[in-house]
């Protein structure tokens, strides 16, 4: 039998742009294309290109659109380029349009500016120490870039020590740099991880459920055993408590987080408060 | 190659079947899909076609040997590994073809000086391996957040002495029929990425061929599709 060589229309028509409206809290897959609020009104049924003369300058919308992770600007769409669940989230104070971001599931940790991390030191080379975080370079570290260090006050840091620290230089072209002061040069949290305690490794999705600022996870963690607990933004979780049984308790805990219900998990915690 | 597992790491996906025809000789087999089964890589996923079955797992971006280092782009690795033996010519030569299909759909330029490799173990063989490969590499892509400009997929189809084409051969198939080609189509426009043929065949055929692959696709990323909605309306 023999097939049309042309395929009919309909099959073809792959994705056609949607309104990102209309596609809010949906799985998007890479390859779709989005329309921002202001071209669906301009793709109206004038033919030609025509768009409507808006009287009333007020209702144009405003500002820019920010795209943040997972979506490209693409000529004057936002193409998606990883799967996931579409967010948005409303400007505060009405300037801008807002920001559109891809909600998804990841292991890999990019740098990004700005963002917290814990990272492991892996080599002390003159003036900067090389520390790991999980990307595809090792961030530099300066000895300078800790409270109170001058030059002939080093801080004490060996290889093998645990930093907390932000970035301050993170994009594709460079080497990312990280610092363990913020802009007013107080520590602020960062620095070296005390002794023991135990580092462990979770998705990035994890991390920023337990770090959103609703989250009773945390809550009821807090309330199990006394402990610190330091999250990095590549993944990694850094805990102590009183004994290694508790630890070890609180690592299980966080990493099966991901996996359980509601449920399961206050099932969980109250047989532990139990004991 | 399943190894230990945490089950709760483990989500598994069945799909709808794609059984019968929806013309003559125009169905595909049985596809199944499971993400995310293996903990060391960035992303993984394994695809089954019928008994055909391939294990993928991808990571990246990562560090990169300077040698090997691109200043403006990723580099794309991809490692294919048979069910037994060495691996061969053979081997290589699919390792190219899906490495092209790759880099013309992954974003290399967001992440220059990094490496993303692809690691592809055959785990039964039982025709249109290479569009297994090819699907199981773009799950495990999507699994990991690689960036990419559309979602691919390969659909293998096979032309008999009479004229008669057939969809997603098994391996019977593959070696009673006149030409086998396997075609790699992008999920925005079914547009062709990659092709690679065995035999003879005419170029109204060739047509044919393509065309046909073209309206199977539209199954297979319907199935990527449901896949990966069930997949994250788990969380």
């Amino acid at each position: 039998m023999a097939e049309a060589a042309s395929v009919p229309a309909e099959s073809l028509a792959g994705c056609r742009a949607r309104a990102a409206r209309t596609v809010l809290d949906q799985v998007v897959l890479p390859g779709e294309e989005l329309l921002l609020p202001e071209q669906e009104d301009g793709e109206g049924p004038g033919g030609a290109g025509e768009r409507p003369l808006r009287l009333n300058a007020a209702a144009r919308s405003r500002g820019r659109v920010v795209c943040g992770p997972g979506l490209r600007r693409c000529g004057d769409r936002l193409l998606v380029t990883k799967c996931g669940r579409l967010r948005h989230k409303e400007p505060g104070s009405g300037s801008g349009g807002g920001v559109y971001w891809v909600d998804s599931q990841q292991k890999r940790y990019v740098p990004v500016k700005g963002d917290h991390v814990i990272g492991i030191v892996t080599a002390k080379s003159g003036d900067i120490f090389k520390v790991d975080v999980g990307g595809s370079e090792p961030a530099s570290l300066s000895y300078l870039a800790f409270e109170g260090a001058t030059k002939r006050n080093r801080p004490n840091v060996q290889v093998g020590d645990l930093i907390y620290g932000q970035f301050v230089v993170a994009n594709k072209d460079m080497e990312p740099e990280m610092v363990c002061i913020d802009s007013c040069g107080r520590a602020n949290g960062m620095g070296v991880i005390g002794q023991d305690g135990l580092l462990f490794k979770v998705t990035l999705g994890l991390i920023r459920k337990l770090l959103a600022p609703d989250c009773e996870i945390l809550q009821e963690v807090g309330k199990l055993y006394p402990m610190e607990i330091v999250f990095g933004m590549n993944g990694r979780i850094w805990v102590k408590a009183k004994t290694i049984q508790q630890t070890l308790i609180l690592a299980n805990i966080l990493e099966a987080c991901e996996h359980m219900t509601t449920d399961q998990r206050k099932q969980i915690f109250s047989r532990l408060a139990e004991s | 190659m399943e190894g230990a597992m945490q089950t709760e790491s483990k989500i598994r996906v069945d799909s709808g079947t794609e059984h019968g025809p929806r013309g003559p000789g125009c169905s595909l087999r049985h596809f199944a899909c499971e993400q995310n089964l293996l903990s060391r890589p960035d992303g993984s996923a394994s695809f089954l076609q019928g008994d055909t079955s391939v294990l993928a797992g991808v990571y990246g971006p990562a560090e990169v040997k300077v040698s090997k280092e691109i200043f403006n782009k990723a580099t794309l690795e991809v490692i294919l590994r048979p069910k037994t033996g060495l691996p061969g010519v053979a081997e290589k030569s699919r390792e190219r073809l899906i490495r092209n299909t790759c880099e013309a759909v992954v974003l290399g330029a967001l992440h220059p000086r990094t490496s993303i490799t692809v690691v592809l173990q055959v785990v039964s063989d039982a025709g249109s391996l290479l569009a297994c490969c090819l699907n199981a590499a773009c799950m495990a892509l999507v699994d990991a957040g690689v960036p990419m400009r559309a979602l691919f997929c390969g659909v293998t189809c096979a032309l008999h002495s009479d004229g008669t084409l057939m969809l997603d051969p098994t391996a019977k198939q593959e070696k009673e029929a006149r030409a086998v080609l396997t075609f790699a189509l992008d999920s925005v426009e079914r547009k062709l990425l990659m092709s690679t043929t065995k035999g003879l065949y005419s170029d109204a055929e060739l047509q044919q061929c393509l065309a046909a692959a073209q309206t199977a696709s539209t199954h297979v990323f319907r199935f990527y599709r449901e896949s990966l909605q069930r997949r994250y309306s788990k969380s």
